[in-house]
């Protein structure tokens, strides 16, 4: 345990000097991330200042909402699965199948890694956003602290789902439809276009069977203060649950990818 | 040989080579219905909530969304493929290559590649915007449909210039793929009325990265609100953006030293 510590200190630490390097063109990237959830805001702020408060939302909901989704945002960006088809097509798959660390633990350590920088970049775009919107955010001392843990949870969450469908590409290298279709789903279904109290309430409850909500909505509405006592504590069990879920699928699903794999490449 | 028929046969290889992978078909209607059924939902979602958005109703919100789909997927098909090859082939040092080459070499940079299959977000795009013609009028005149055409023309010139001022720009920083990736964040704000933004998002979203002119305007003749001095202004954005676009390259060109030798 104590060496797999060192392991990610040392990958984080690699990652952050890896994107200082980079840091206008994390900037950059960062900035046009944002312009999603700006424009989500100016529609659903337009669209409640006309017709009232939808599902518990209104002017001022919308906007914490959609400002604290910038940071959570940051923090659940993740190894595209689309990776995966690049690096078996290439055969650089095998460089990484001699490393002892196996490419799970690297790749979480590096993307958390990312993270310091790209919330470091963040601030300013925030500090901005807030100025011209004006949420209205005043957490608890609980929240802040949930929200906290519910974000990496969130991280780990997501990562081990785009993990889990990048192994995929093992049994075939046409992943990118079934990726479109889930990261479709999870646009909807996580309450990234918009809160899930404004969907219909059938789309509410199915939603309530998947993961995507873990990741998005429910650290936002932790700190926003949409959620009591309960359901924060319901949330923060739910978020470990499907962490585990996850994480044992990976663990039988990456034993049958790899005995699938023989190598391409150099 | 003149510029067209370079372009031509260029895209017919490019289009050749793409035919050969025919599932990319099928994996790109994927990618099309995604995109179309959430962004239909999206304005499901709004209009189940209110009568108007600031003043555009169902039908012309799905003429914008449209013109958006048409736009992006002639942009993903001529365009893109284009700039990042540009901006790879500057990293490796083999632009030289296209400079020894005796075409002008913006036209060549700008035909080299086609994604044939995007070409079905211009038909997805296509048909929604019937789709919200027929919402939006029940008589549209032929000059109404003569501005359309020609401020869809100017969007699409629009966005080529703002993608290639942007690869300009690796002339002299080499790896700015990261600011195409800003450009095309910066799109997706096109994909609602840029009338509906705070004003400083829509003086940006107007003078700086000029979507407006690009979507917003032919949405506009649609919604028989476009009047004859906003196409003209549309004109000139255009052949101002062009004039840009050919002084950025050209400053960029005589600035570059080369990499390969």
């Amino acid at each position: 345990m104590r060496k797999l510590v060192a392991v990610y200190a040392a990958e984080m630490k690699f990652a952050v000097a890896n994107q200082m390097q980079y840091r206008w063109a994390a900037f950059f990237q960062l900035i046009g991330f944002l312009i999603e959830p700006v424009v989500y805001l100016v529609v659903w702020r337009t669209v409640a200042e006309s017709g009232g408060p939808i599902g518990g939302y209104g002017v001022a909901e919308f906007t914490s909402y959609y400002i604290v989704w910038t940071l959570v945002r940051n923090m659940n960006l993740a190894l595209a699965p689309g990776s995966w088809d690049y690096w078996i097509q290439s055969g650089r798959i095998s460089n990484d199948l001699m490393h002892p660390v196996p490419i799970f633990h690297r790749q979480l350590a590096a993307f958390a890694g990312f993270k310091f920088v790209w919330i470091f970049l963040w601030f300013p775009v925030a500090a901005g956003l807030s100025l011209i919107f004006k949420p209205d955010l005043s957490p608890t001392l609980l929240q802040g602290l949930v929200f906290f843990v519910a974000i990496w949870l969130g991280y780990l969450i997501r990562f081990s789902l785009l993990f889990l469908m990048g192994l995929v590409s093992f049994w075939t290298t046409r992943a990118q439809a079934l990726i479109e279709i889930v990261i479709g789903a999870e646009l909807l279904l996580s309450g990234r276009l918009v809160p899930l109290a404004v969907m219909p309430d059938w789309v509410e409850r199915l939603a309530g069977w998947l993961p995507f909500q873990w990741t998005f909505q429910y650290p936002i509405e932790v700190l926003i203060g949409q959620l009591d006592t309960e359901e924060i504590f319901v949330g923060l069990g739910t978020q470990f649950l499907w962490g585990g879920i996850l994480i044992g699928a990976i663990v039988v699903t990456w034993r049958s990818a790899i005995k699938r794999y023989t190598a391409v490449g150099s | 040989m003149n510029g067209f028929r370079l372009a031509a046969m260029h895209w017919k290889v490019g289009a050749m080579n793409e035919v050969q992978y025919r599932v990319n078909f099928f994996l790109q209607l994927v990618d099309s219905a995604i995109r179309l059924g959430t962004g239909l939902i999206a304005i499901w979602l709004v209009f189940s909530h209110t009568e108007d958005l600031a003043g555009w109703s169902r039908h012309e919100l799905l003429a914008v969304m449209g013109i958006h789909i048409l736009l992006s997927g002639i942009n993903r098909t001529f365009v893109e493929p284009n700039v990042f090859q540009f901006i790879y082939t500057i990293g490796e040092g083999e632009f030289d290559y296209v400079l020894a080459r005796p075409v002008d070499s913006q036209l060549m940079v700008s035909v080299r590649n086609l994604r044939f299959w995007q070409l079905v977000d211009v038909i997805v795009g296509g048909v929604v915007i019937v789709w919200a013609v027929i919402g939006i009028v029940e008589d549209t005149s032929w000059v109404e449909v003569l501005a359309f055409l020609v401020a869809v023309f100017c969007g699409a010139i629009i966005l080529y210039c703002m993608w290639m001022v942007v690869a300009a720009a690796a002339f002299k920083w080499i790896r700015v793929d990261d600011t195409v990736q800003l450009l095309n964040g910066l799109f997706q704000a096109g994909r609602w009325p840029v009338t509906i933004y705070p004003g400083w998002l829509r003086l940006t979203l107007t003078f700086v990265v000029p979507l407006a002119f690009a979507i917003t305007v032919p949405a506009e003749s649609l919604a028989s609100r476009l009047t004859g001095g906003m196409l003209a202004l549309t004109l000139i954005v255009t052949a101002i953006m062009l004039l840009i676009t050919r002084v950025a390259w050209q400053h960029g060109v005589r600035n570059y030293s080369g990499a390969s030798a």
